[in-house]
């Protein structure tokens, strides 16, 4: 029997297929890929738009087939996505933004990414001169009695990133919050056209700093893809050991400082030295504690040494020695779970139906990990557990963190083990002719979907879709019914990126 | 939790010893502080960090500052959640359009005497941002900047090494007087 996919694309002419199919489709069944995404049958990996395009990625989450279907819209309108499927609304406010293509029958058309601020409106499309004077931006409204307001942001108390939140509560619950993001909005896409790929990679590691190495590599096998170059398997490996310790530094990170939101400074100290054993480890082995501009297209910039080899292995050994202890004191503290159990709680019908990634899908039934549903190369030939859950709360978010950083700790001593020998390198080359790719990256987040077209050697389009598009509406749905000062404790565990958002 | 706890008073400590005040930062801030704040201040300073547009990449190492090995607390710089109890904003990012007008706000709601500190490459010039229609540039360009500590993001070593500095001037000072 076909696959959903497959009737979509039939018939179609496939305009690429690295990896996965593109297809430009008419107005008919545009609606119809909408209903199947409202329907539930397929998911929603990304919606972008180019000047007069709009693109649409798909999953086929049983089949784990993807696909890309494109619409073209000279008259720079289309049938809105987020009518029916909530999911995209976000999506297509921000296309509107940059690139003036609106979405009809949108039931939200505020700006998103536009303050007013820049002094141009639609700047990748057709650059309309903005007016000068600010319509306000507007809240959604809210009724009844006795509910009050409170406005948080864009800075916030800690040392976080800015974005203004809006609560409404009633008492102390919140009845409503609803989120104003785009604050850190740097014009990446705008940047990335025309840039080369050496400077283009530069950019993707610093969409969001805790995911350098994540977007660097999904940058990079988007290019690799349209390139059709072959990296070698040293640097493929390589790869999967940056984006392990990334991952095990984040979550160490994360689990401390939920933890410390809920007051617990004892769990916040200890993690916090385990991440920097992590960080330190990352320096002496790829030269900077974050491991910035280490992945490149065609491969990695570095290569690892004995030194950096042997620090690696202390600091896994240590991890798996302390970390343990700190879990069994995470599961005995009574005050603490009395804060994390039944907080904040994500339905898995709302996870699937955002298609939300990382441990807030994998804490609320979600299975999805690229990793293993994508299985690209080294993790179709690692051994490691995907931990799915469905409490949906932040004890489950937690609980999914800890089992990946026990699987990653048991990654990263495979990946030392197995390493082959080898080049570090292919050279990218710079066909005349337009050449399009995507990659899926398991960053520690979640997805991260890049999607590119590459023209002799220079960056055609390049979109960049962080996992938190799909996680940070979920935040709104899980604070109803807490209270006010749990917020910091949900906000922590789903510790959703604003400059991966904002872009 | 008792086991650890007991652990803790008996493991040496994280805590590394702190290093040399960073020369070139010295010599940026010399010329910038006022004998009055400095006798006013005290060895002590209430750091407000705000994150202007970065990518969250500086951000990561300020949090590490109050990890046990970098305590910067020991040194009298203690992170504060509004900027009115700040002496020193520090400031990541290239400034965003959208954040101009919160970086102005917040700077203006530090009471003086008061300093900038711009963190990382980015909050100097724009770093690879600058040129985008949404990116001001560097903090300078928006309220003024009294020392600035580079890199991508800069080690947790490097700020401290930049906000000792930033102590020990307004420090001698308030010694001098």
């Amino acid at each position: 029997m076909p696959s959903l996919i497959d009737r979509v694309l039939e018939g179609r002419k496939i305009q690429h297929r690295r990896p996965w199919p593109r297809a430009v489709v008419g107005a008919h069944l545009w609606r119809f890929v909408t209903n199947e995404l409202a329907q539930g049958r397929l998911s929603l990996l990304g919606l972008w738009g180019e000047r007069a395009t709009v693109h649409m990625a798909i999953m086929d989450e049983d089949a784990a087939e993807i696909a890309i279907v494109s619409l073209n819209c000279p008259d720079h309108t289309y049938a809105s996505v987020g009518k029916f499927h909530p999911p995209a609304l976000r999506l297509e406010r921000a296309m509107h933004d940059l690139f003036g293509l609106s979405a009809q029958g949108s039931p939200d058309s505020r700006t998103w990414l536009d303050h007013n601020r820049w002094g141009v409106r639609f700047p990748l499309g057709p650059r309309i001169d903005a007016s000068s004077e600010a319509a306000p931006y507007r809240f959604l409204p809210v009724e009844g009695d006795g509910v009050h307001q409170i406005a948080v942001g864009p800075v916030h108390a800690g040392i976080i990133e800015p974005g203004h939140f809006r609560f409404t509560a009633s008492g102390e619950t919140v009845v409503r919050l609803e989120q104003r993001l785009g604050y850190t909005h740097k014009g990446i896409e705008g940047l990335m056209t025309g840039a080369d790929l050496e400077r283009a990679v530069q950019l993707a590691g610093r969409v969001s700093g805790d995911s350098t190495v994540a977007y660097a590599y999904a940058f990079s096998r988007a290019s690799e893809a349209a390139l059709d170059l072959a990296v070698p398997d040293r640097a493929v490996w390589l790869r999967a050991l940056l984006a392990e310790l990334e991952r095990l530094a984040n979550h160490l990170g994360d689990i401390g400082a939920i933890c410390n939101d809920a007051s617990f400074t004892l769990m916040h100290a200890h993690c916090s030295v385990l991440r920097e054993s992590v960080l330190r480890a990352a320096h002496s082995a790829f030269g900077h504690r974050l491991m910035r501009d280490v992945i490149a297209p065609g491969g990695v910039m570095r290569d690892l040494e004995d030194e950096g080899r042997t620090t690696i292995r202390a600091m896994v050994d240590n991890i798996r020695r302390r970390f343990p202890q700190l879990v069994e004191l995470y599961d005995n503290t009574a005050s603490l779970q009395d804060r994390t159990v039944d907080t904040g709680v994500v339905k898995p019908a709302l996870a699937k139906q955002y298609a939300a990634g990382g441990y807030i899908g994998r804490a609320s039934g979600r299975s999805f990990d690229a990793r293993r549903t994508l299985a690209y190369p080294p993790y179709d030939s690692l051994r490691f557990d995907v931990a799915v859950l469905n409490e949906g709360d932040v004890n489950t978010r937690v609980w999914i963190r800890v089992r990946e950083v026990e699987q990653s700790l048991s990654l990263i001593d495979q990946i030392l083990d197995r390493l082959p020998a080898g080049g570090l390198r292919a050279e990218p080359g710079h066909p005349k002719e337009a050449r399009e790719g995507m990659a899926i990256v398991e960053g520690f987040r979640g997805d991260v979907l890049v999607w590119l077209r590459l023209r002799d050697g220079l960056v055609e389009r390049c979109h960049l879709r962080d996992p938190s598009w799909f996680q940070w509406p979920l935040l709104e749905a899980a604070i109803e019914n807490n209270i006010v000062a749990d917020f910091p404790l949900c906000n922590k565990s789903f510790n959703c990126s604003y400059s991966g958002q904002d872009l | 939790m008792r086991k650890l706890l007991f652990q803790g008073l008996f493991r040496r400590p994280f805590t590394e010893p702190a290093p040399s005040p960073d020369d070139a930062a010295a010599a940026e801030l010399a010329a910038e502080l006022g004998h009055a704040a400095r006798r006013r201040l005290g060895r002590s300073l209430s750091i407000r960090e705000i994150d202007a547009g970065s990518c969250n990449g500086c951000e990561l190492e300020i949090h590490a500052l109050n990890n046990a090995y970098y305590d910067v607390e020991r040194f009298g710089l203690r992170f504060v959640a509004s900027p009115r109890h700040a002496d020193v904003l520090m400031v990541t990012g290239p400034v965003t359009r959208n954040m101009r007008d919160a970086l102005e706000r917040t700077y203006h709601a530090t009471p003086d005497p008061k300093w900038v500190v711009a963190i990382g490459d980015c909050a100097r010039d724009g770093g690879c941002f600058a040129g985008s229609y949404a990116v001001v540039g560097g903090v300078s360009e928006v309220v003024p900047v009294d020392l600035h500590i580079p890199g991508c993001p800069p080690t947790p070593t490097a700020m401290l090494k930049g906000l000792l500095a930033l102590l020990e001037r307004v420090d001698a000072g308030a010694v001098t007087r």
